[in-house]
């Protein structure tokens, strides 16, 4: 199994190939849409983060030792970055997702999306990822 | 006429890059820019004036007192207010709403009535809620009709003799719609009711004469109207000041301490305990004089023909819906494009200068009754220009080849 390294090193190198933004954000949108769809059931209140901006829905299963991970969002450019988020930590043991560093966000440029005032639920999703995982750690 | 390049080249944010193109800034409904003589008298202040005000002896201290005495009155020319004492500083809009909204709480009983509209900012609902839970007293809403505008009839059967205070947006910093202020206050004044107007979207877009208007209570921020951050004004008339319990303890608003007993200073004092933000309140003198300086009529006038310019415009974008088409519409508009959501868009067009605002604009109750997470806006400002708009409506069309 890939870690969490090697992933991010992957997508690091995918968005060292853009030369500007619109193909970095055409890139994200094209990941937005092939995003796998959340089940019904697990779209709740419950499950649901809430930005400023725009709405993120997050499920988590433990399976053998493992956290999988779905999502939604409303919004196009915020289910992208789901997607990356979903490729470097879903699948993963408990453990290294909660000691997972997550340098690829720097990386990328697309650390603006994540900065607090962006308001778009995507730092309380990190966030949200990590307990799901410590709570399976435990 | 208004010669907009000229009025563009006193402000030195509108030549700088973002995202390597230039700003195209529509998001004057958050807060607009400052012209550079409003950035020379925070400099100037600081530099050359700095002393706390009121208190002093020396030389300093009278020199910035003299100078923020001098905003307020101009602030009190620029409303058309009676008394230079009705003019009291706040940090903004929201702290003038909480500081009467506190005040009520000792004028209010259980059983008596607070009216406010469902076109609210968030500022001036909480604070209404809050000051009903501790009073007893009842918040009713006047409902929205499809077109953005307030149910009037709807209103006018709110009001009772138990009705003490009515509490609404002079203009909807979500939909723009320019609210029927006039005949909000004779209907509320009928039946009793006091009367507070939040202008904070309309002070630097609609002329203002407070006697004329005859509301109880009105305010609005500096930093909407091309001044600093961090600066309001609650104007209230004498009486309805009066009336009013201090809100914040501290100095400058008394006028003798013991700890048998406190006696509060006179107007406007009594409502501006500890040191203001001194530099702010001068620097906001020379923001009324750059309105001033362009006439508030002539300002409204380009605006209005920047919004129709831009209301058409927008209008030749497939799928896209206005919310707020009143008859009546200061510079603000909000839509939507079907199939994409207001943020993608919002994050698009940035990246090509162009800043509008995306979201609930802390209005969720309009957003609900519209049935949406939220909308895109762009509001305008006098440095605004029609070629801004079509950068703008082609940033947004290629957001949307993009996002489809």
């Amino acid at each position: 199994m890939e870690t969490i390294q090697d992933i991010q090193g992957e997508i690091i190198e995918d968005f060292g190939m853009f030369d500007d933004w619109m193909q970095k954000y055409e890139y994200l949108i094209d990941l937005g849409k092939e995003l796998a769809p959340i089940d019904k059931k697990h779209k709740t209140e419950d499950n649901l983060i809430k930005g400023c901006q725009s709405r993120v829905w997050l499920h988590a299963e433990h399976i053998d030792g493992k956290i999988i991970y779905t999502a939604d969002s409303d919004a196009i450019m915020t289910k992208g970055i789901i997607a990356i988020l979903i490729s470097v930590l879903s699948g993963q043991t408990p453990a290294s997702i909660t000691d997972a560093k997550l340098d690829f966000i720097n990386e990328i440029g697309l650390k603006e999306q994540l900065s607090p005032t962006r308001a778009n639920g995507l730092v309380s999703m990190i966030k949200q990822m990590k307990i799901y995982a410590l709570a399976y750690n435990n | 006429m208004l010669n907009i390049s000229e009025i563009r080249k006193q402000f030195p944010i509108l030549s700088r890059k973002v995202n390597k193109t230039d700003l195209v800034y529509f998001d004057n409904g958050a807060t607009t820019q400052k012209p550079q003589t409003v950035i020379d008298a925070v400099n100037n202040y600081y530099k050359d004036e700095n002393s706390n005000v009121h208190r002093g002896v020396h030389f300093l201290s009278g020199l910035a007192t003299d100078k923020f005495e001098e905003t307020r009155d101009a602030i009190q020319q620029f409303i058309g207010a009676k008394h230079k004492h009705e003019i009291i500083f706040t940090k903004g809009t929201t702290d003038a709403i909480n500081l009467v909204a506190n005040g009520f709480r000792s004028l209010l009983n259980k059983g008596d009535e607070v009216i406010i509209s469902e076109l609210e900012h968030h500022s001036n609902i909480v604070p209404w809620q809050m000051c009903c839970d501790f009073t007893g007293a009842t918040l009713k809403v006047i409902p929205l009709l499809d077109d953005g505008s307030l149910d009037m009839i709807t209103f006018k059967k709110l009001l009772s003799e138990n009705t003490k205070l009515v509490s609404v947006a002079h203009v909807s910093n979500a939909l723009g719609t320019i609210n029927p202020i006039e005949e909000i206050i004779s209907n509320a004044h009928k039946v009793g009711a006091k009367v507070m107007i939040d202008g904070a979207q309309a002070a630097s877009h609609i002329p203002l004469d407070m006697q004329k208007l005859g509301a109880d209570l009105y305010c609005f921020s500096a930093h909407k109207m091309y001044g600093p951050t961090g600066v309001g004004v609650l104007y209230g008339t004498d009486k309805m000041l009066n009336a009013l319990p201090p809100y914040q303890g501290g100095g400058e608003m008394i006028k003798e301490v013991s700890f048998e007993k406190t006696t509060y200073a006179c107007l406007p004092h009594k409502f501006e305990a500890g040191t203001p933000n001194i530099a702010g309140v001068i620097a906001f003198k020379n923001a009324i004089e750059f309105i001033t300086g362009l006439g508030v009529e002539n300002i409204a006038k380009y605006e209005d023909e920047l919004l129709q310019y831009a209301t058409a415009e927008i209008l030749k974008i497939e799928g896209v819906k206005i919310y707020g088409t009143a008859k009546h519409k200061s510079g603000i508009i909000s839509f939507n494009i079907e199939g994409l959501h207001p943020y993608d868009i919002g994050m698009i067009v940035d990246k090509m200068g162009v800043a509008i605002r995306t979201g609930h604009h802390c209005t969720q109750p309009i957003m609900n009754k519209f049935n949406v997470p939220g909308t895109a806006r762009i509001s305008v400002a006098v440095y605004n220009t029609k070629e801004e708009i079509d950068v703008c409506i082609n940033a947004i069309n290629k957001a949307k080849m993009m996002l489809s």
